[in-house]
């Protein structure tokens, strides 16, 4: 590990955090249910989050250990069923949907752009409500029996043959829904309506574009998705006919509607870590973002497109061969975006003072990883290697890659990189550094092999396999144990900073975002004064100007 | 150059507006006309949501109506094009009270906006009393799916009335089935549009009580826009859902 670094401390012994910010403001727990500050909401939704987040984790624990060896020992099939669906239907709606934007952009939207607060301070607050009470209705759910569709609840099996908790996981990932509905709406005004004078679309941070793109597509997909499960539910308990062969209707029609949203979902989850990556790679190799306006593009570009690719999840139930084609065509499409994020990145590493601190290390996992995953979204996408791959276990790779490898990597690089915002303090460096590598290692134990075992064509959603399987089993069981390690121990030792860690200070990472440019944590109206963004993003030798000013400043009132 | 001029101007309009400071200016915005701005660009954003919303019904309707046509013609005959018309005049009519409503509201007179609101109100009511009457023929024929769904009036369209005064020859089984299929999509749609109505008229009661109070007759007046257009959407919706539904199959 380089022994460079460019975090720059606060001397310890006379630092202290500030008196007054959003956290010491008021006290008491009505305070935080009862506020419309929307850093104290980014903090209830970071709590809320890791708590599902760990729910869903152990649901995959139990997954591994079953898959430990080829016979059904753990557990009856049936509950296999359950635990796999609880699992996705946790991991996708209440965690990685809502995971970045409700925490980090929640917290760092107004302030990169120079704003007080979100634009609807008091609807953020009720997406958070609704995402509670979509949450516990989940849980729930799992507590009396669970439901066994797949998260995709596809009919007509969700409709005509289980019998388990379809209704209420439906209405609780409908509520859930309307958070992410509301959430994205806010976003957008706020974009549009709040910025700083001087803070032109072009001079936006790349995180906000992000953030504007993933919001596009909550606000556009989401309804979708509510009526699909309408649809359902009405299915279920009237028997409407509109997904029943029996009467003239067309399961088919369920997917279409259920893959619309759901696959510009996985923009939804991957656009803000996207938005994080930006921001870390530009801060630790110390240059603005190579080709910003493409970056910028490539997540409009990234959102538009998506709404034209969700039948390549439906290639093998039965659409035309018109279709298919037309299809893999697009899907191929958007490809052509995320690769342009990837080079762009790369380019600004190129000549870069590059430092590896832990965001650094989390977001070079990211670009690893994501890229690995987006590839393998290629093979996927091509209508020939998708009959082969599909409903395997090389699926279950791709999009763990892409969701755990790229979006969960992004998260917690994010988290790290703004802890010392958030919380005033910062986490320790060393512990932080291992947990990084442990995450990597223990992910590529975890999912590498189950790309072979997909190629080899073990199914997925199975809870017993053929014996020849066992030994690439074996290995993504015991990666997924020190993927577990990975995942608690930044629990562990970012709690332990909140008393013990070093007094971050305004700007440890000497960043250029307006967030670094006020006090750690922040006041909750964000900025003293109302600030005024006179240099382009990226721009660090304003920012050394900046520093250059304050301390002849500093000087001249001390002499 | 000129970006730093603009860069004054913009300062200098956030000095002026730090003076003068209307009391339901809400902390975080800077002016009235930002603050005004930005609740009402929600406000078209969440219609937006709505027409996705809406859409998936629309896209289950234009499919299935094109695989099962005879069926959604027949469907279609049955329904009741005078109650469809007066409703969709009553609809119309209660966008005009409400849009009065707007202009009292920004006009600041209070009594306008109360009557206004109050016949939007009555109107609205208006509407839901005539689709319970057209609901309740739908009842009493078994044309509700799921609930003993009866087909005779396609398998035998000379013992029907509406049916037979629009000339309808008799399906075969197979498509006198997919009529159930016409009928889940009418009350689907029809259903989710009343339920829109009632939520409308709910907000409206709540805001009768407070322009009674004046409260939006001194100027703030976002929330009584905001909601028109939420009344004009929804009005919008069911001109469509009456040219699709009712009138599509008459010639």
């Amino acid at each position: 590990m380089s022994t460079n670094t460019i975090v720059s401390l606060p001397d310890q012994t006379t630092a202290r955090i500030p008196k007054d910010n959003y956290i010491s403001r008021e006290n008491g727990l009505l305070s935080w249910l009862l506020t419309s500050d929307h850093k104290r909401i980014a903090i209830l939704y970071l709590i809320s989050l890791s708590f599902f987040f760990f729910i869903g984790g152990a649901l995959a624990g139990l997954i591994r250990l079953e898959l430990l060896t080829p016979q059904t020992d753990l557990m009856a099939t049936d509950t296999y069923n359950k635990v796999f669906t609880m699992h996705g239907v946790i991991m996708v709606f209440f965690f990685l949907v809502p995971s970045v934007p409700a925490t980090l952009g929640n917290f760092l939207i107004p302030m990169m752009i120079g704003a007080k607060d979100l634009a609807l301070p008091k609807v953020n607050l009720l997406s958070w409500y609704l995402y509670m009470a979509g949450g516990l209705l989940a849980l729930y759910t799992m507590a009396v029996g669970g439901v066994d569709t797949g998260w995709t609840f596809t009919t007509p099996l969700s409709t005509h043959y289980v019998n388990t908790n379809v209704l209420t996981t439906g209405l609780a990932v409908f509520v859930a829904g309307f958070s992410s509905i509301l959430t994205g709406l806010n976003f957008i005004v706020t974009i549009h309506k709040m910025r700083a004078p001087g803070m032109t679309w072009f001079r936006l941070p790349l995180f906000i574009w992000a953030h504007y793109a993933a919001s596009i597509l909550m606000v556009l997909a989401t309804p979708v998705v509510a009526i699909a499960i309408v649809l359902v539910a009405l299915e279920r308990t009237i028997g409407i006919g509109v997904f029943d062969p029996t009467k003239g209707g067309d399961p088919l029609l369920f997917q279409h509607l259920f893959w619309f949203y759901s696959h510009p979902a996985v923009y939804i989850m991957i656009l803000p870590g996207m938005g994080v990556i930006s921001e870390v790679i530009s801060t630790f190799s110390r240059k603005r973002v190579f080709g910003y306006t493409a970056v910028a593009f490539s997540s409009v570009a990234i959102a538009v497109f998506g709404f034209f690719v969700w039948a390549h999840h439906m290639f093998i139930m039965g659409i035309s061969n018109y279709a298919v084609l037309i299809f893999s065509l697009l899907t191929m499409l958007v490809a052509v975006p995320s690769a342009i994020k990837i080079f762009n990145w790369t380019f600004t590493l190129y000549k870069g003072s590059i430092t590896f601190e832990t965001p650094m290390l989390y977001a070079f996992g990211f670009m690893g990883l994501f890229t690995i995953g987006g590839m393998t979204g290629v093979f996927l996408g091509s209508s020939g290697t998708d009959i082969h791959l599909t409903e395997t276990y090389f699926i279950v790779a791709h999009f763990h890659f892409v969701m755990v490898g790229g979006m969960l990597m992004a998260f917690l690089s994010g988290i790290h990189f703004w802890w010392p915002k958030i919380t005033g303090r910062m986490y320790p460096e060393k512990l932080s550094q291992l947990a990084a590598m442990v995450t990597f290692i223990g992910f590529n134990f975890t999912f590498f092999p189950q790309f072979i075992l997909g190629t080899l064509g073990m199914p997925r959603r199975y809870a017993s396999y053929p014996p020849e399987f066992q030994i690439l089993n074996v290995f993504s069981t015991a990666g997924a144990t020190i993927l577990g390690v990975g995942y608690l121990l930044p629990v562990l030792y970012l709690v332990w900073s909140l008393r013990y860690g070093a007094i971050a200070g305004n700007n440890p990472w000497q960043a250029t975002g307006l967030e670094w440019q006020t006090q750690s944590p922040p006041l909750t109206e964000n900025f003293a004064v109302m600030p005024v963004m006179d240099h382009e993003a990226y721009d660090y030798e304003w920012l050394e100007g900046q520093q250059q000013t304050q301390k002849e400043t500093e000087a001249t009132s001390a002499g | 150059m000129p970006d730093n001029h603009n860069l004054a101007n913009a300062a200098n309009a956030v000095h002026c507006a730090e003076q003068e400071h209307p009391s339901y200016l809400r902390h975080h915005f800077n002016t009235a006309a930002q603050q005004a701005d930005a609740s009402s660009f929600a406000m078209w954003l969440f219609l937006l949501t709505e027409v996705m919303f809406f859409g998936g019904l629309f896209t289950a309707y234009l499919v299935y109506r094109n695989w099962y046509y005879l069926a959604f013609v027949s469907g279609s005959h049955q329904l009741n094009v005078v109650w469809g018309t007066t409703n969709t005049l009553v609809l119309i009519l209660s966008s005009f009270t409400m849009a009065m409503g707007v202009w009292c509201a920004e006009t600041r007179r209070r009594r306008g906006l109360v009557l206004c609101l109050t016949l939007t109100f009555i109107l609205g009511l208006g509407f839901l009393g005539i689709k319970t009457v057209e609901y309740k023929e739908k009842i009493e024929k078994h044309h509700v799916p799921g609930f003993h769904y009866s087909m005779q009036s396609f398998l035998d369209p000379e013992h029907d009335e509406a049916a037979k005064a629009a000339g309808d020859k008799p399906l075969t089984l197979d498509m006198a089935r997919k009529t159930e299929l016409y009928f889940s999509l009418y009350f689907l749609m029809t259903g989710m549009h009343a339920l829109h109505m009632i939520i409308g008229i709910g907000i409206l009661g709540f805001m009768i009580f407070r322009a009674r109070a004046g409260a939006y007759t001194s100027g703030h007046v976002t929330f009584v826009e905001n909601f028109g257009l939420y009344w004009h959407f929804v009005d919008i919706v069911w001109i469509y859902l009456f040219a699709l539904l009712y009138l599509i199959s008459r010639h």
